[in-house]
C-alpha cells in the first residue's frame, strides 16, 4: 500500500502541494486527474523520487520512503514525452534496468522478449525508437517500467502525445495489462475520459489538495465539492432557493442538496445538474425552446433557452428526442439529488465547455 | 601546424565550424523539395572561398616539398620522423592532448548537465565564465602562471610546472572551455535530457551510469565535437608553452627548427593541417551517419 501523508511541495512562494493524503491499495488503479498546476504531476514525481517533499511523509508497505533517491524506490515509470534511450535498440531499452540489475545476458534479453511479446511487438525488438511510432514507443516504454517488476508502476500522462485512436486502443491495453499484472498504479492524466475509464478510483485535485477521492462513478454522480461538480463532464447552472426542509426548489421540483452546509431556507442558490440528469417534454405552453440540436449517434445534445434567457443543456436519447429547433418544450428534472453552489461562483478555472 | 596561440584564430574557426555542424547534427531537417540547381552567386562564393583557404595550402605543400638541393622530394617529411626531437615533442602534445580532452569531458559534460536539470539559473553565469579563456590575453594567463611560478612553495613547482604534461595540461583544459561548453550545451539541449535522466533513474541506474550509458551516447556527435576542438587547441597552442619556456611541445620546437631550417617546420605545419581536416571530415561524416540513421523513420 501507498500512503501520502501530509505531502507538501513549496517552489518559492507557489505551493504545488498544499499537503496530499492519498491511500493507494495493492494491485489498485488510481487516476489523478486535475487542470494544469493542481498538483498531480508533483505528487507523482514526489512519489517516483524525482522532487521531494518541503513536508509530509510517503509510506510504501509501512516503510517511510521519503528520503529514498529514484534509483532505489523500485518504482517504473512511463513518461509524457517518449522516453526511450535512442541509442539502443527496443530490446535494450527494455533489458536496460535488468542490466542495471546486472542480470546476466542471456536471462535479461529472454525477459526483454517476453515483454515485448506482452506488448505485442516482439518482431520490433531490433529497431530502434527512431523507427517506431508514437503508440509504438509508449508501448516498449511500459514493457521497459514492467521489466523491472516494480512495486509500483507510475504513468505520467502516457497517451498525451498520441492521436485519438491509438489513444483509445493503449487506454484499454493499459488497464488489462495492469488487471492482468495486478501492478499498482498511479495515472496521471487531464483527460476525464482517460481517468473515469480506466481508473478504480480517481481522485480529482485542485490548487495542491485532493478534492475528492471516489469511484469513477461517484465522482461523475456524487461530487463531493462544487470544483468537482464543475470540472468533471458538462453541467448546467440552473438558479434554484433552499425550502423550509432544507430541500432545494429548481424548476418547480425538489430535490435533495448534496452539500447543504451553511445554506439555510430561503437562500438563493445554483444547482449543478449534469445535461442527462434534464430531459424535453414537448409542450407548447413550456418554460423554454428549443435553440439548438446536436446529433452525437447514440444520443442527442439540445440547448433549450428559456424565457428568461437561461441557457439549459439536455442531453436526451436518439429514440425519444423527437424535437426540433424552434420546438417548446418543458424541462423535467431525472436527478433526486444535487450539489448547489453560491450563485454566480465558478470553482473550476479550466470546466469543461458545456458543451463536449 | 595551426598556431591557436591561446586565443581567437583557426581554432575559433574551427570552432565554430564545429558547433555549427552539432547543432545541424541535432536540428530537424526541412523537408526537401526535389533537387535545385544551385545558385551561381554560390557557385562563386564557394570557388573564392576555396581558393582563398587552398592557394596558401598549396604553397606551403610545394614549400615543404623542396629539398636543400632545391629538387623536389619528400626530405622534409622524413625528417620529422628521424629528428628524436619532433618525435619527443609530438608525443607529448598527444599526451597533453589526450589528458586534456577526457579532462573537459569529465568537468564539462557532468557541469553542463548539472546545469541544466538542476541550476538553469547558473546558466548565464556559466556562458560567462566560460568565455572568460577568450576575454583575457593569453598572454596576461602566462604572466599569472609566471608569477604562481616564482611565489609558490617549491615542492608545488616541482609538481605543477617541471613537467609540460603537468604544466600545460590544466591551463589547455581552461583554454579549451569556451569552445567545449558551447559544443556540449548544444549537443546536450537537442535531447530531451530531464526526460532520458529519470527514465534512467527510475530503472535504477546511478547517476555514473546514467552519464556513461543514457547521457553520453545521446550527445556523443557534441562530445567528439568537444575532444576534436581541445585536440586542435592543445595541438596549436604556443603563446602559453613558449612564455612558460616549455620546449619540449610540438608548437614551440616547430618555431625552433623553423629557424633552422624553415622546409621541416612547413611540412610538420602542413601534416598538422591535414590532421585537423582529418578530424573535422570524421565528425561531419559521424554526424552525417546519425542524420542519415534519424531518417527512416517508419510511422
Amino acid at each position: 500500500m501507498i500512503r501520502f501523508e501530509g505531502v507538501q511541495r513549496q517552489y518559492g512562494s507557489v505551493r504545488a502541494l498544499a499537503g496530499l493524503d492519498l491511500e493507494i491499495n495493492d494491485g489498485e488503479l488510481v487516476a489523478l486527474l486535475g487542470p494544469s498546476g493542481c498538483g498531480k504531476t508533483t505528487a507523482l514525481r514526489i512519489l517516483g523520487g524525482f522532487d521531494h517533499p518541503t513536508a509530509g511523509r510517503l509510506l510504501v508497505d509501512g516503510k517511510d520512503i521519503t528520503g529514498v533517491p529514484a534509483n532505489k524506490r523500485d518504482m517504473g515509470m512511463v513518461f509524457q514525452a517518449y522516453s526511450l534511450f535512442p541509442n539502443m535498440d527496443v530490446r535494450n531499452n527494455v533489458a536496460f534496468g535488468l542490466r542495471i540489475r546486472r542480470e546476466d545476458r542471456a536471462t535479461r534479453l529472454k525477459h526483454a522478449d517476453d515483454l515485448l511479446e506482452l506488448v505485442g511487438l516482439v518482431e520490433h525488438a531490433d529497431r530502434y525508437p527512431h523507427q517506431l511510432s508514437g503508440g509504438q514507443q509508449q508501448r516498449v516504454a511500459i514493457a521497459r517500467a514492467l521489466a523491472i517488476e516494480p512495486k509500483v508502476l507510475l504513468l505520467d500522462e502516457p497517451l498525451s502525445a498520441l492521436d485519438a485512436r491509438v489513444r483509445a486502443q493503449l487506454r484499454v491495453e493499459i488497464r488489462n495489462l495492469q488487471q492482468r499484472l495486478g501492478i499498482t498504479t498511479l495515472f496521471v492524466t487531464h483527460d476525464q475520459s482517460e481517468a473515469l475509464s480506466m481508473a478504480d478510483r480517481v481522485g480529482v485535485m485542485y490548487a495542491g489538495r485532493l478534492e475528492q477521492l471516489d469511484t469513477p462513478e461517484n465522482v461523475y454522480r456524487k461530487p463531493a465539492t462544487q470544483f468537482v461538480a464543475e470540472f468533471v463532464g458538462a453541467m448546467n447552472r440552473l438558479p434554484g432557493r433552499v425550502g423550509d426542509a432544507g430541500e432545494v426548489q429548481v424548476l418547480g421540483q425538489r430535490l435533495n442538496m448534496l452539500n447543504p452546509e451553511g445554506r439555510g431556507p430561503g437562500a438563493a442558490v445554483d444547482a449543478l445538474l449534469r445535461p442527462e440528469a434534464v430531459s424535453v417534454v414537448r409542450d407548447s405552453a413550456g418554460a423554454g425552446e428549443i435553440t439548438q440540436r446536436t446529433f452525437l449517434g447514440a444520443s442527442v445534445r439540445l440547448e433549450v433557452t428559456l424565457d428568461g434567457g437561461q441557457r439549459v443543456l439536455v442531453e436526451a436519447s436518439s429514440h425519444d428526442a423527437g424535437v426540433t429547433v424552434g420546438s417548446r418544450v418543458g424541462l423535467k428534472i431525472l436527478a433526486e439529488a444535487v450539489v448547489v453552489a453560491d450563485p454566480g461562483t465558478v470553482a473550476a478555472p479550466e470546466a469543461v465547455p458545456a458543451v463536449v | 601546424m595551426s598556431a591557436v596561440g591561446g586565443g581567437p584564430g583557426p581554432g575559433l574557426l574551427a570552432g565554430a565550424a564545429l558547433i555549427e555542424e552539432i547543432e545541424e547534427a541535432g536540428a530537424p531537417r526541412p523537408p526537401r523539395r526535389g533537387r535545385q540547381r544551385p545558385k551561381a552567386w554560390r557557385v562563386l562564393i564557394l570557388v573564392v572561398a576555396f581558393l582563398f583557404y587552398l592557394i596558401p595550402f598549396a604553397a606551403a605543400v610545394k614549400y615543404s616539398l623542396i629539398q636543400p638541393d632545391g629538387s623536389f622530394g619528400f626530405d622534409n617529411y622524413s625528417q620529422i620522423i628521424s629528428n628524436s626531437d619532433v618525435r619527443s615533442s609530438l608525443y607529448t602534445s598527444l599526451e597533453i592532448s589526450a589528458i586534456s580532452a577526457v579532462a573537459v569531458i569529465a568537468v564539462m559534460l557532468p557541469t553542463v548537465v548539472l546545469v541544466r536539470l538542476r541550476l538553469p539559473k547558473l546558466t548565464l553565469m556559466l556562458e560567462g565564465v566560460t568565455i572568460l579563456p577568450l576575454v583575457v590575453p593569453p598572454i596576461v594567463i602566462a604572466a599569472g602562471l609566471a608569477h604562481l611560478q616564482g611565489s609558490a612553495p617549491e615542492w608545488l613547482v616541482r609538481l605543477w610546472f617541471n613537467h609540460p604534461l603537468t604544466g600545460l595540461t590544466p591551463t589547455y583544459v581552461v583554454l579549451a572551455m569556451p569552445f567545449t561548453y558551447r559544443a556540449l550545451d548544444t549537443g546536450v539541449r537537442a535531447i530531451d535530457l530531464r526526460t532520458l535522466v529519470d527514465a534512467s533513474r527510475s530503472l535504477g541506474a546511478s547517476w555514473f551510469t546514467t552519464m556513461v550509458r543514457v547521457i553520453l551516447p545521446n550527445v556523443e556527435t557534441a562530445v567528439l565535437g568537444a575532444v576534436f576542438l581541445t585536440i586542435a587547441i592543445c595541438m596549436g597552442e604556443v603563446v602559453l608553452s613558449s612564455i612558460m619556456l616549455y620546449n619540449g611541445v610540438l608548437p614551440v620546437e616547430m618555431i625552433q627548427i623553423g629557424a633552422q631550417s624553415p622546409g621541416i617546420s612547413v611540412a610538420i605545419s602542413v601534416l598538422g593541417l591535414v590532421f585537423v581536416f582529418l578530424l573535422l571530415f570524421s565528425l561531419s561524416f559521424i554526424a552525417g551517419r546519425r542524420r542519415g540513421s534519424t531518417s527512416v523513420r517508419v510511422i
